[in-house]
Order: structure tokens, then C-alpha cells, then sequence
């Protein structure tokens, strides 16, 4: 049976507690995207400076959830700051990678918290997730899997709105 | 079936419920969700579960023995479920749906369609769940009519200091009996006189409220009442709406098909008389029959004594989980214990209401994090969720003792 330490890394309730990239940008220049986990009420808004390059120029990170959506948001941020949109892709695809429910990662009483977004996805080579590991633990328990995912959501669909914009 | 008001003995209830004799995570389960989904006790899993062994058949419509069996159950169910909430004439007001939801859906979409348009007006209050309030969004932005809003206090009661000016042009007030989050129960027949006589009809959303208190429709003078089976010990899968006979016959069905009609023809059809114009298809027969058996179940208890006992652990439950936090914790809602049902929305400084129940779930303490359906509240509260411990005729002292021992853990994993 997985416990609480398997969820809650020291390394996470750091960036709970000490959250980087808090904060606003003014958008535009920079665009605004809300994500929402109906669920639970978390709401997440990530402010993106994506120049012509692609280049992600800054990033922010506003409203409130519990630790391990605002320290994935936390992380997250900081792992995307510099990077190209490709390599926020693969990174993104990383991550769901680590997030995708496998039945040999759960016990044998496993549940089935999977749904359509959560199906297993095939990890990249050669992509280095650094500290976003120490929330590989979150598989081990499903309902907490969309507060792990809502800022890769939600920054997927800032990209978008900044491509359009 | 008794209407004493003697306390009954909490040990021998629980020892009704076979969910509540398991263990999780090697300790008892300590189950304080009962404001989303009660527990079962033995007599309505066997009346279901009679039901199929012995005369399962479809309603209305088979002349053979068993059928006509099932039908009587059925009827008696009706009027037991009606006597049950003070129905004048339950055999024509008591309508099943499939939830609560349901029921309000069914009077937006039938009362609301044939009486709201441009220029009138819907009040809610602000602690309403999404089931009181969608509908009725729905049903404005395609009839063009205002919601309107009444406000809430610091301590989450209706502020009706402006009532008078809020019923001006309403047609309809949506009220919770008793909030699922703060737990406020509101002044139902001082609001219902104050509606009709500023012309409103009044339609009750008394999901909280029927399982907890003793229910007299007739005596709050609401004109609509909705309640769902699984919040007082019965099935999912059957909720009640309850309406003026009057009204109701006046109402359109909705939803349409077999079992609603007295003719069909192949240019029409006449509906049926109450109460089947509004139970089109096949109703959940063994559901209705399980919560007949939570309604027998609830009476032997004696509702009174019931709300006596919830007042108690409640009050039990403020005065340890304040003594034991103090200004760490905040419990959202009406200080006093006689105000409000047995439904703590709790804030503990520091831990995120997710990862709290997390931790409780750790101790087998099953509480409910979120927004409880009711975001309109938690932006009035000023939160994005809570968690919720709610109580109900299993949960005795203990429990609370249990909650507070796995959130002082949930504090000290937590603490800065």
C-alpha cells in the first residue's frame, strides 16, 4: 500500500511552500490562461512570454490549488523557462509519460482512475524530467493525477493561445 | 414506529450498516460523508433485494399476480414517502425521478418553460448547489429573464436585509433548506410568506434537509420540494419532487414516452393524470421500494430524535476541533449548533483542503474535499474549496475524536 511519503517528497512540499514564478505578467504582451479541475476547484493560471524564436521568454504562475498541483505548476515553470515550444513538447510528453496509469504500477486492488486523457503515453528519449520526478509517486494514487497534470494542460493550451495571438 | 424523542443508541445503528463494520487501511472506517452519499442499512439492502427474489415485475401495466404485487408496493411506497414529509395528498404530489436533480430540472423545464420570460425575474440564494442554480441559467439564456441573487452574512446566513427589494418582479425563489457546505439551515416559512406575498412561488431544495429534521411541507408552505433517496440511508437512483397538486396539474409534462399518456393517436396524444404525466418510462421500482424502507427506518429512530442527536455530535464536534486548533482551524458557517446541520466545512491553516483529506484518508477518516458543487458559495466564502465532514444517525463521538486526531496529523505532516 502506497503511503503518504511516496506522494508528498520533500522536494514538492518545497515548492509548495516556496513556489518560483509566482506571480502575473502583463498580457498582452504576454497571454493569459486559465485551467480549471472541476473536481476539485483547483484553478491555475499561467502567464506565457513566448517570443517570435519560440523561445519561452517568461512564464508566471497564478491561482490556487493544493501542493501537488502548485508544486507541479512550480516545477514546471521553472523546467520551461528558456526552452523552445518543441522542447516544452517533449518535456510535456515526458511528464504524461510519468503520469500515465500502467496496471503494473498499481497494486493488485489497483482502481481505475484513468480516463480518455490520462491513457498511457509513450515517453521520449532523451529527456531529462530532473526534479519533476520526485512526483512520479502521484500515479500510485489516481484522483490526484489531474491536480499533477492541470499546469501541463493548461501551459499546453497557453502555447496555443500564444501561437495565435 | 415511534415519535418518541428519546435518544437512540448510536452503537446499536451503526451495528445496522454492514459498510460501517469493515476496516480500511487496518483501522475502522470512519465515514463523515453522509452530506454526499449515506450508507445502507440492512433493512433497505433487503428490501431491495426481497423485492427481486419476490415479485419483480414491471409496474402500471401486468394484470398477473406478482406485477400487481410490485404495482401495490410501488403506490404504498408513494404515499409512505409522502406521509413522510407532510404531503396533504401524496398519492397525486409525490412525483420519482431519478435524483434531486432531476426534480429541480423538471420544475425549471415544465413550470419555468410555461411561466418565466422577459422582464421576470428568478431569486436564489448564494449558498444554492448547481442543481438550483444551472437549471435556471439554462432555462434564461433562452427565455431572456433575470437571476437574481440573495446575499449571504460573514457567518454564511441569508442577509435579507434588502428581501423587499430582491422579491420586486420574482416569480420564482429557489431556496435550500440547508446548505451542503456551511451547513446554515434557512428561514423557510418566514421567506416563503414573504415570496407569496410578493407574488412567488417557492421551490425547495430539501436534499440536506428531509434526511436530517423533521419534515412538515405543509406547515413551511413551499410550493415545490426536491430530495434524493441515497442522502437518507436509501438507493441511489430515485430522488422526489414533491409540488401543489394545483400547480402540477397545471404543469406540462417533460419528458415524454410510455407510462405519461392516457391516448396516443397518430395525430397526438393527452397526458396522463398525476402523478404519472410526470414518470414517463419505467421507474426504478426497487429503488423506491429501498427508500420506503429508509423512510420506516428514519421514523423507528424518530426524526426528532435524529435532529437531537446531530445537534449534539455537531456541537461535540465545534467545541473539540475548536479547542484542539483554535484559530488554525476555521469552520465555515453559523457558530451555533442549533442553527445549522450536522455539516462542518472545514479550513485548517496551511494544508490545502486535498491534500488534508488525503491525510485523512490515511486514518480510514472518509471526508469530501472540493467545491461541493456550490462554486458560486466557495467565491462568496472567499475559497476554491474545503473539506467536509458530515455527520449522520451512525456517527457518534468517536468519530469526531477520530477526525480530530487525523487532522492534528495532517497539521504537524504539513507544518512549516
Amino acid at each position: 500500500m502506497p503511503g503518504l511519503e511516496d506522494l508528498y517528497r520533500e522536494i514538492i512540499l518545497d515548492h509548495y511552500r516556496n513556489p518560483r514564478n509566482r506571480g502575473e505578467l502583463d498580457a498582452p504582451p504576454a497571454t493569459r490562461t486559465e485551467g480549471f479541475n472541476p473536481l476539485c476547484g483547483d484553478e491555475i493560471v499561467v502567464y506565457l512570454d513566448l517570443d517570435d524564436a519560440g523561445v519561452v521568454q517568461d512564464i508566471r504562475i497564478g491561482g490556487q490549488g493544493c501542493s501537488i498541483s502548485q508544486s507541479s505548476a512550480s516545477m514546471m515553470s521553472a523546467a520551461v523557462k528558456g526552452k523552445t515550444v518543441a522542447e516544452v513538447a517533449a518535456l510535456t510528453q515526458a511528464f504524461k509519460a510519468m503520469m500515465s496509469i500502467h496496471e503494473s504500477s498499481l497494486g493488485e486492488d489497483g482502481e481505475d482512475g484513468g480516463t480518455a486523457a490520462d491513457m498511457p503515453v509513450e515517453a521520449p528519449e532523451g529527456v531529462r524530467l530532473g526534479d519533476l520526478e520526485a512526483l512520479r509517486g502521484v500515479v500510485k494514487f489516481p484522483v490526484r493525477i489531474k491536480c499533477a497534470t492541470l499546469a501541463w494542460n493548461t501551459l499546453a493550451q497557453g502555447i496555443e493561445d500564444a501561437q495565435q495571438a | 414506529m415511534t415519535t418518541a424523542t428519546e435518544p437512540f443508541d448510536v452503537a446499536k445503528v451503526k451495528a445496522d450498516f454492514p459498510i460501517l463494520q469493515q476496516e480500511v487501511k487496518g483501522r475502522p472506517i470512519v465515514f463523515l460523508d453522509s452530506a454526499a452519499s449515506s450508507q445502507k442499512p440492512r433493512a433497505v439492502i433487503d428490501a431491495m433485494s426481497e423485492y427481486y427474489e419476490t415479485i419483480n415485475a414491471n409496474v402500471h401495466r401486468g394484470v398477473y399476480e406478482i406485477a400487481e404485487k410490485a404495482t401495490n408496493a410501488l403506490e404504498a411506497a408513494r404515499l409512505r414517502i409522502g406521509r413522510f414529509i407532510g404531503a396533504p395528498k401524496p398519492e397525486t404530489e409525490v412525483l420519482f425521478t431519478k435524483n434531486a436533480t432531476e426534480a429541480l430540472n423538471l420544475v425549471a423545464q415544465s413550470w419555468g418553460r410555461a411561466n418565466l420570460g422577459p422582464g421576470d425575474a428568478v431569486l436564489l440564494t448564494q449558498l444554492e448547489h448547481h442543481a438550483n442554480i444551472v437549471p435556471w441559467f439554462q432555462l434564461a439564456a433562452e427565455k431572456g429573464f433575470e437571476v437574481r441573487w440573495i446575499p449571504l452574512t460573514a457567518d454564511a446566513q441569508l442577509d435579507l436585509s434588502e428581501i423587499d427589494t430582491l422579491l420586486d418582479g420574482v416569480k420564482l425563489l429557489g431556496l435550500t433548506a440547508m446548505s451542503n457546505v456551511a451547513g446554515t439551515i434557512t428561514p423557510i416559512a418566514e421567506l416563503t410568506a414573504k415570496a407569496h406575498a410578493a407574488g412567488a412561488l417557492v421551490c425547495l431544495d430539501a436534499c440536506q434537509y428531509v434526511p436530517h429534521l423533521p419534515t412538515r411541507l405543509d406547515e413551511l408552505g413551499v410550493d415545490f420540494a426536491a430530495f434524493s433517496g441515497h442522502k437518507m440511508l436509501g438507493p441511489t437512483g430515485v430522488g422526489v419532487l414533491w409540488g401543489r397538486e394545483e400547480l402540477l396539474e397545471a404543469m406540462p409534462p417533460w419528458l415524454g414516452g410510455g407510462g405519461m399518456i392516457l391516448n396516443v393517436t397518430l395525430d397526438g396524444f393527452l397526458p396522463a393524470a398525476l402523478p404519472a404525466k410526470f414518470e414517463a418510462g419505467t421507474p426504478p421500482i426497487a429503488e423506491i421500494i429501498g427508500l420506503a424502507a429508509a423512510v420506516d427506518y428514519l421514523d423507528a429512530l424518530g426524526m426528532e430524535a435524529v435532529r437531537e442527536h446531530e445537534v449534539s455530535i455537531t456541537a461535540y464536534a465545534m467545541r473539540t476541533l475548536t479547542e484542539r486548533f483554535g484559530d488554525t482551524l476555521t469552520i465555515h458557517g453559523p457558530a451555533e449548533p442549533a442553527m445549522r446541520g450536522g455539516v462542518l466545512s472545514l479550513a485548517l491553516e496551511g494544508v490545502h483542503p486535498h491534500d488534508l483529506s488525503q491525510v485523512l484518508d490515511e486514518h480510514a477518516v472518509c471526508v469530501r474535499p472540493g467545491h461541493h458543487c456550490a462554486k458560486p458559495l466557495m467565491q462568496v466564502l472567499g475559497v476554491g474549496a474545503t473539506a467536509r465532514a458530515s455527520f449522520y444517525v451512525y456517527n457518534d463521538d468517536a468519530d469526531v475524536d477520530a477526525l480530530a486526531d487525523a487532522l492534528a496529523d495532517a497539521a504537524s505532516f504539513f507544518s512549516f
